[in-house]
């Protein structure tokens, strides 16, 4: 049983008659990599503001370690925030931002300097001691802002989408760090962001919000390969979604009718006259310039994308238009070219479509 | 051709805004007593200075009153800027507005009120009203200058301190008053320069035992400006030359040290 480090009971907020968020459950264990994931507007920062104290909860409690901190300010909670833009004390020097934590914790000189030299240490930024924020790079300012954070020891670490100024390049670095640090301390971070791929990347779980509630919460294999709703599907990845109605019931297979084709399901709870979503990632469809026996469709190529160490395809099937992909940069085929498109079955996700929809 | 006319222009205007002030320190080495005509080099009117009470008398009034309305309206002034920056109320957009009134309004007018709410709390004028008058048109000055730095400050820098274990105190006074230093002094330097060459609000509210060196000179008009006064203006320029001078080496040398790194 892992052990919850925080806990998320029934939290709303709403700013004036606007609830942002609505009746939101969540429980956190101790060591894990948790990424709040979402477009912007689903409350995703609210969440963090409200754990880390900033603003207060319309309704609800917060737990830390089993403590109930709803009503405590910042700083008796035992968690620290990272900003996206950094937010390093612009006068100070990168010594004493590390530092300043510790320093209004009242811990001698000499403790805050070997604390200091040992964060420094730690994201490789020892001989900055003196420097002041704006002589450093976006990258060495957020490493900064991390270890300031980081110093206090918190119990959960808050990140509201830290790299997202960085560039694309250094992103990518910091991520695999952040993640490498994360395991080294063993101390929960909490996550914020609307990159899918930092999503994927780099947690343990995740919870994808929408409009202020959870709409999946699970690891990344899990909530990329097994979504629980169309929002999920097409939120994480790119997706291909065919709409159809199950026809028949078999004890290994189902049959849907998709338009004019049939398409075979594995089976599930299905009954007949079921409506259900079909959805294929791009990576798993595959090309063939034979007919295949079953789940095929035939399709013209619209056009080919050059996408550095893979290619993208576009192809129109009937009215539809796909999104194909296959690893190379080889032109193998011409636009206007007819081809048959098909997939592995278990590729297939199938869910029940929401009647709303 | 062109390179020429530029600097042509760039003299005349040079001159147009220095010739003033040279002629008045020229004429405070006059031997002549009128302002008139240069007959030759002196230094007795800075002689005659030391041993002209009123002068001397109404020019430690007006430090007085510039030094002490300075430190109470930049202190009142930033607080006030701050309050409005971080806390909405009702009527917040009225009393910005508000602020920019007393900044816009004739001065004879804030001098009259200022006189016409003494003469109806009774108050005696003296250096205290005089003081209370500087410091109430100072303040929106100094609110004026604190909140544009306000404006461009970075709200997660005060929730980061305060998540890091700041007291409201301490995020005050050791993250959010040195960041908005900028902004302070220079709406000290605003109110001590306001305070320092006013007349008008300072003729309504001083009483006789307060006057102040404007007034003083404004009221030699009368009897003419002795050149003493030349002398006087001479060493106050000196003075604010000197401090200048330093600010600006000051200046020079941090934005150097920051360009090498």
């Amino acid at each position: 049983m892992k052990k919850v480090v925080l806990k998320i009971d029934h939290l709303k907020k709403s700013f004036g008659n606007k609830v942002v968020i609505k009746d939101l459950d969540l429980e956190v264990y101790e060591g894990e990599f948790l990424t709040l994931l979402g477009s912007s507007g689903c409350g995703k920062t609210t969440i963090l503001r409200a754990i880390a104290g900033l603003d207060p909860v319309t309704e609800g409690q917060i737990y830390i370690d089993g403590k109930d901190v709803t009503k405590l300010e910042p700083k008796h909670r035992e968690v620290n925030t990272i900003f996206q833009n950094y937010a390093l004390f612009p006068l100070m020097t990168v010594e004493d931002n590390i530092g300043f934590g510790l320093k209004m914790k009242k811990v001698p000189k000499q403790e805050i300097k070997k604390r200091v030299h040992e964060m420094l240490e730690l994201v490789h930024l020892l001989g900055y001691e003196k420097r002041k924020p704006k002589e450093l790079s976006g990258g060495e300012q957020q490493r900064v802002s991390i270890a300031r954070g980081l110093i206090n020891n918190p119990k959960v670490l808050l990140l509201d989408e830290p790299l997202s100024a960085l560039d694309q390049k250094l992103r990518k670095n910091m991520q695999l760090e952040l993640k490498q640090l994360q395991k080294k301390l063993g101390i929960t971070f909490i996550y914020v962001t609307h990159s899918q791929d930092e999503a994927l990347t780099m947690s343990d779980r995740i919870v994808l919000l929408k409009d202020g509630k959870i709409e999946q919460v699970d690891t990344p294999v899990k909530i990329y390969e097994h979504p629980n709703s169309l929002y999920t599907a097409q939120f994480l990845g790119d997706s291909n979604l065919f709409q159809g109605i199950v026809t028949e019931v078999g004890k290994e297979y189902t049959w849907v009718k998709v338009e004019d084709t049939m398409i075979k399901i594995i089976s599930q709870e299905w009954q007949i006259g079921d409506k259900l979503d079909i959805i294929l990632r791009p990576e798993n469809i595959k090309i063939s310039l034979n007919e295949e026996t079953e789940n095929v469709f035939q399709g013209k190529i619209i056009d080919q994308i050059y996408d550095g160490a893979s290619t993208d395809l576009i192809i129109k099937v009937d009215k539809k238009t796909i999104n194909a992909m296959y690893l190379g940069n080889d032109k193998l085929y011409n636009k206007g070219q007819m081809i048959y498109i098909t997939w592995d079955i278990e590729d297939a996700i199938v869910l029940k479509r929401e009647p709303y929809e | 051709m062109k390179k020429i006319m530029e600097n042509v222009y760039l003299i005349l205007v040079f001159i147009f805004l220095f010739l003033p002030i040279t002629v008045l320190i020229l004429f405070s080495f006059n031997t002549s007593s009128l302002n008139i005509v240069f007959e030759g080099f002196t230094l007795h009117w800075y002689q005659d200075l030391l041993q002209n009470r009123t002068l001397l008398e109404s020019l430690v009034n007006t430090l007085i009153v510039a030094g002490i309305s300075t430190i109470v309206s930049t202190a009142i002034g930033t607080i006030s800027a701050y309050g409005l920056h971080k806390y909405s109320f009702k009527g917040k957009n009225l009393v910005n507005e508000l602020l920019y009134i007393p900044v816009v309004i004739p001065e004879i007018v804030l001098g009259i009120a200022l006189l016409s709410v003494y003469t109806l709390l009774k108050l005696e004028l003296g250096m205290f009203t005089l003081i209370l008058a500087h410091i109430c048109f100072c303040i929106p000055f100094v609110i004026i200058s604190v909140r544009s730095v306000l404006e461009g400050m970075d709200s997660h820098i005060e929730e980061v301190a305060s998540d890091l274990g700041a007291s409201r105190f301490q995020i005050f006074t050791k993250i959010t008053i040195p960041m908005l230093m900028p902004g302070i002094l220079s709406g000290a330097q605003l109110a001590l320069t306001l305070s320092l060459d006013d007349v008008v609000i300072s003729y309504f509210t001083a009483g006789p035992g307060a006057n102040t060196l404007p007034l003083q000179v404004y009221s030699m008009i009368k009897t003419g400006i002795t050149p003493d006064v030349n002398a006087l203006i001479t060493i106050m320029l000196g003075i604010v030359f000197i401090l200048l001078t330093i600010s600006t080496v000051v200046q020079l040398r941090r934005l150097k040290k920051e360009d090498v790194r």
